[in-house]
Parts: structure tokens; C-alpha cells; sequence
């Protein structure tokens, strides 16, 4: 069967809403009533056929031919299947995405994997701020999955996560990690002013050392540990690094003991 | 009892008769292969016989440092008990007192079973509040800070309800010199079968035992019938030319490990040949009543 393909006709004049195209919500559905779901967010909101052609059946693995910067939360929700957008990506891609595999070839925009629960990301192009992070008066922001980021990320990737892992190819803005609960953000490349500002615990993995340290950030020295060749070994098989990361010996700071300070900031040189 | 000969060494057709156990297995590495068989050796240790120490256990097998989970050197240990009750205690027990405290260690699920067991699940509480939690691939590991690093450990491991304890064949030789030698060459055999371990002394026992016994409250005695001193005074299974006799036990993950590592040692044996090694081979079982599974000799022979 060829994937469900949602071609995009020329750029949308409005504020799309994709959070209805997801595998689960379009399994067994008519093409007819596809084309006739509302997903415009104006006062006269266009339907995917105004703005798509759809081509194929296969709702288990939706193709979006071309992206735009107004398309909102695509793949939100989503609890199986796979998306692929070959394009850019609005705001809140992945939003409490349970399961699945959800693909952006271009860039994504705010809150990347907001609330995330389960599944895949990977966003080829760069990212905006929050990144898996919490929406304005959530307690926590991802609680497991992955999120892969192979351009540069924005602001306070990681913000009040829980579980699971983001990884930040080109590096990333200030604040990664901001008072996350548990975790882990693999960051390779520059990454911005005071990482794991606040965090209780959780891992924030770097490349090489940050160059704004919070001062409540403990030096523990160099830590002979079995962990970073068992994690190193992870990224490789998950094609998300294509060497070591950490290394043997890397250097361990403990933190953040503005807070609970069960934390931690490795990275492999000086 | 009809005779099979191979080689010049008389096989008895006769069975072994083993009984279903549970079973689990965990891969310890360390920084060196020789501190990964430390761990698993001490670990090991007094896990002999279900009967008296609650648990059989033994390395399995070597594992080179590229196929383990940190990519350090390391063994896989198998440990097998009559009730899942009693093969977690036995497993939390021994991988707190003996694999927590070897230098270096880390431990890893060594098995994909029906159920599943706790490792760091109930070892992470050493941490004292230090422990780290980590999940990703679909696994679980905790980080309990020690006194030479960390101690890193898989959450859980996996049960089977497959597991075959008793597998078992006895070498008859003309001496004590003869019938070991015979033995350490089924048990190097025997060795590199994966999936299956020999948990008495170096794989060989000595002390075979019957059923029972004279004095109240002997579950079992010796088994006077292969005592080769006895044998003008009991009936004996001996005949006048055999003055030794040693016993290979094996536990095996299931029933197919159990009958490749029977073929294995026996094939060992019999290529070692009668000269140097056993004139005769058995079987110990209990007349074919009490074991669910029985292996013939005569189907496991090269």
C-alpha cells in the first residue's frame, strides 16, 4: 500500500491544525471525509482538501509532500504509526506524542515534543525554543521517548522533563535542561549559558565542557564508570552519533545545588 | 541391561532422568575478564545443589568484551532454584553480597524469559538516595554510586519455567586418576555449550547419592551401588575392573541445551577412549517416575 500523501497545493493562507492527521485518528477513515476535515484555524477555516491533494491509502504511514512554517502540531497525539513531513513545521510538532515515529526533514518551531510520552522525533533542520518542555502552567514537560534534533535547537531544551531523551546535534540556546525533574539531553556543539540552570536530577551530556557553568554546579573530577560506554554504544546503535560521545574518564559535575543537586553534567575533554 | 560400545567404551543403555526448574541468567563484566569471573565465581560459590544451598549455579560462558552491553569483558552465570520465591531471594542475595561488592563490576540481564526478576530493582537502595535511574533502548539500568565509581546495574532480568535441572551421566574407569581425567575432558566439552552449566566442583561429582537413607531424616545417602569399595559387600553395579566412578550433573536453560550438553560430554568421553579415560558410561536416574524429562544415552551418542 503507497503511505497517505498530503500534497501541499501552495502555501497556506492561515494557521493549519494537523493535530487531526495522525495514523490512529485517520485509520479506516474515507478519503472523502479526509478531504472535508476542518484544520484551518481562522474564522472561515480550511479543510485539508483546500489546502492537500491526497494521494495513496496506507494511514499508517502518512507522507506530508511539503512543509510550511504554519503547520502546527502534526503528528500531536499520535500513538502509532509514522509521519513524515517533507518540509518545515509550525509549532508544537509531537505535542504528547505516545508512540510512533514522526519525521520533519525541515526546520520545527516552538515547543518541539511538548509533553511528549512515547515514540520518535527527528527533526532534520533546526529547532525553536522548549524543546520537549512543559506548556505555560504544566508541571512537567516530556516524560519519555526520543527527540532528535540534527540542526541547532533553540532556548531551554528539556525544560521540567521527566524521562527520556533529546538529542541536540548542532548544539543548542541557554538554559538546556532548566529545572529538569530526570532525563537525558545529549547536546554535541556549543551549547548556551548555564545548563542545568535548576535541575533535581537527570543527565545533561555534552561534547565538550560548557563555558557558563551555574557556580552551584559541584566539580566531582573524573569518574571511572561502566555508564558512558553503555550509553555511548546506545547513541551509535540508534544511528544518533556515529562515535563516542563521553568516552572513557569523562568529567562528572554534580548539580544543581541551588536545588536538589542529584544532577549531573558530563563531558568527555577539559 | 543391554550394552552399547563405542570406541571400546561400553555405554549403558540406561537414562538420565532430570525435573523442570526455574531458571535465570545475568552477565557480569568487570574491567578485566579475570575481575568479571571473580564476581561471577564468588557468586557462584556454595551452589551446588538446590538440596542444601537453595540454588545450582555456574558460569556459563565467556562473553569477549565487544558482545557484552559496556563493552568490557565479561561472563554469563545461570543460577536455578525449584520456585521463582526462592531463585529471587537466592539471586538478590548473591548479586548484593558477591557482585556488588566486586571491584569494578556491572551486571546486565542475561536472559529474555516469561517472567522477569529484580537486579537493580532492589539493589539500588545501596544508594542511599544517589542512585540514578536510567531508561532508554527499552531498558533500564540503575547507577548506585560506590567507593571505585559506580555500580551499574540492568533493573530486572528475565525468568524461564523452562529450565532442566539433573541432566547427568556417571564415568566408570579402572582408577580415581582415570575416571577425572575422563571427567575434566566432558566438562571442557560441556563447557563451551551455551545454555547449560555443571554446578558441583569444577562440573565433577564425587559423591553421587541414592534416595533416602538408614538414618531418619536423610533425604539422601550415598549411593553404595557405584561405591567401589563396597563392592563385594552390596549389590553392586560394578564390575571387577572398575575402581572409580565420577558424575557429571548439568542444569540447562531448557530441554535442548540439556541434550546438547549431554552429547557434547559424552562425545568427549568417548573420543578420550578407554585406556586413559572410562571404560564404561550410565546414567543416574529414579526409575523414571519422579523426572518429567528423561535422556536416553544411547539417542545422545556421537
Amino acid at each position: 500500500m503507497k503511505p497517505l500523501t498530503f500534497m501541499l497545493r501552495s502555501e497556506p493562507e492561515e494557521r493549519l491544525d494537523l493535530s487531526g492527521l495522525t495514523p490512529d485518528k485517520l485509520a479506516g477513515m474515507p478519503v472523502a471525509e479526509i478531504a472535508g476535515l476542518k484544520i484551518g484555524l481562522s474564522r472561515r477555516p480550511a479543510t485539508v482538501g483546500d489546502v492537500f491533494k491526497i494521494t495513496g491509502t496506507d494511514a499508517s504511514n502518512i507522507v506530508f509532500a511539503g512543509g510550511s512554517g504554519r503547520f502546527d502540531l502534526v503528528g500531536a497525539e499520535m500513538g502509532t504509526g509514522r509521519i513524515r513531513v517533507e518540509g518545515d513545521v509550525g509549532a508544537r510538532p509531537g505535542r504528547r506524542m505516545a508512540g510512533g515515529t514522526l519525521v520533519i526533514e525541515g526546520k520545527a518551531g516552538l515547543q518541539a515534543g511538548s509533553g511528549m510520552k512515547n515514540g520518535r522525533i527527528e527533526i532534520n533542520g533546526d529547532a525553536g525554543e522548549g524543546i520537549g518542555g512543559p506548556m505555560a502552567g504544566e508541571i512537567h514537560g516530556m516524560t519519555g521517548g526520543l527527540i532528535i534534533v540534527r540542526g541547532k535547537a533553540g532556548h531551554r531544551p528539556g525544560e521540567r522533563m521527566r524521562r527520556g531523551i533529546i538529542a541536540l546535534l548542532k548544539g543548542c540556546g541557554d538554559y538546556a535542561g532548566l529545572g529538569m525533574i530526570a532525563g537525558t539531553i545529549v547536546a554535541t556543539g556549543r551549547v548556551g549559558r548555564y545548563p542545568g540552570h535548576l535541575m533535581k536530577r537527570g543527565s545533561l551530556l555534552f561534547d565538550r565542557r560548557p563555558a557558563d557553568l551555574s557556580l552551584t554546579f559541584m566539580d566531582c573530577g573524573r569518574v571511572d564508570i561502566a555508564f558512558p560506554a553503555l550509553f555511548d554504544r546506545y547513541l551509535m546503535e540508534e544511528k544518533i552519533l556515529d562515535r563516542p560521545l563521553l568516552g572513557a574518564k569523562p568529567y562528572r559535575f554534580g548539580g544543581d545545588n541551588a536545588v536538589l543537586g542529584k544532577g549531573e553534567i558530563m563531558f568527555p575533554k577539559g | 541391561m543391554q550394552e552399547l560400545i563405542r570406541n571400546g567404551i561400553i555405554v549403558d543403555d540406561t537414562f538420565a532422568e532430570a525435573f523442570g526448574m526455574r531458571a535465570t541468567a545475568i552477565i557480569i563484566t568487570a574491567p578485566t575478564l579475570k575481575w568479571a569471573r571473580q564476581a561471577a565465581i564468588t557468586m557462584t560459590g556454595f551452589a551446588t545443589s538446590v538440596i542444601g544451598c537453595g540454588c545450582e549455579a555456574a558460569i556459563d560462558i565467556d562473553i569477549p568484551a565487544s558482545k557484552t552491553p559496556d563493552g568490557r569483558p565479561g561472563c554469563r552465570v545461570m543460577i536455578f532454584a525449584m520456585s521463582t520465591d526462592e531463585l529471587q531471594k537466592q539471586l538478590k542475595a548473591r548479586l548484593g553480597q558477591c557482585v556488588l561488592t566486586s571491584p569494578g563490576s556491572a551486571c546486565f540481564a542475561g536472559l529474555e524469559g516469561s517472567a522477569s526478576l529484580d537486579l537493580g530493582s532492589s539493589l539500588r537502595y545501596f544508594g542511599d538516595g544517589w542512585q540514578i535511574s536510567k531508561k532508554f533502548g527499552g531498558r533500564h539500568y540503575w547507577r548506585v554510586p560506590v567507593m571505585d565509581g559506580e555500580f551499574l546495574c540492568e533493573a530486572k532480568t528475565g525468568m524461564t519455567k523452562e529450565a532442566v535441572g539433573g541432566g547427568n551421566f556417571l564415568l566408570l574407569a579402572a582408577d580415581a586418576e582415570k575416571a577425572l581425567a575422563a571427567a575434566e575432558r566432558a566438562v571442557a566439552a560441556i563447557g563451551k555449550v551455551p545454555g547449560a552449566i555443571m554446578p558441583f566442583p569444577g562440573g565433577i561429582v564425587r559423591s553421587g547419592s541414592k534416595v533416602g537413607g538408614k538414618y531418619k531424616g536423610m533425604m539422601a545417602s550415598t549411593n553404595d551401588a557405584y561405591a567401589p569399595t563396597l563392592r563385594g559387600v552390596v549389590k553392586s553395579a560394578l564390575g571387577p575392573d572398575i575402581n572409580a566412578v565420577l558424575e557429571i550433573v548439568i542444569d540447562g536453560e531448557n530441554d535442548d541445551a540439556v541434550t546438547a550438553a549431554m552429547r557434547a560430554g559424552l562425545k568427549a568421553v568417548i573420543d578420550f577412549g578407554p585406556k586413559r579415560g572410562a571404560l564404561r558410561i550410565s546414567a543416574g536416574n529414579y526409575g523414571g517416575k519422579l523426572g518429567k524429562f528423561h535422556y536416553h544415552l544411547k539417542d545422545l551418542l556421537p
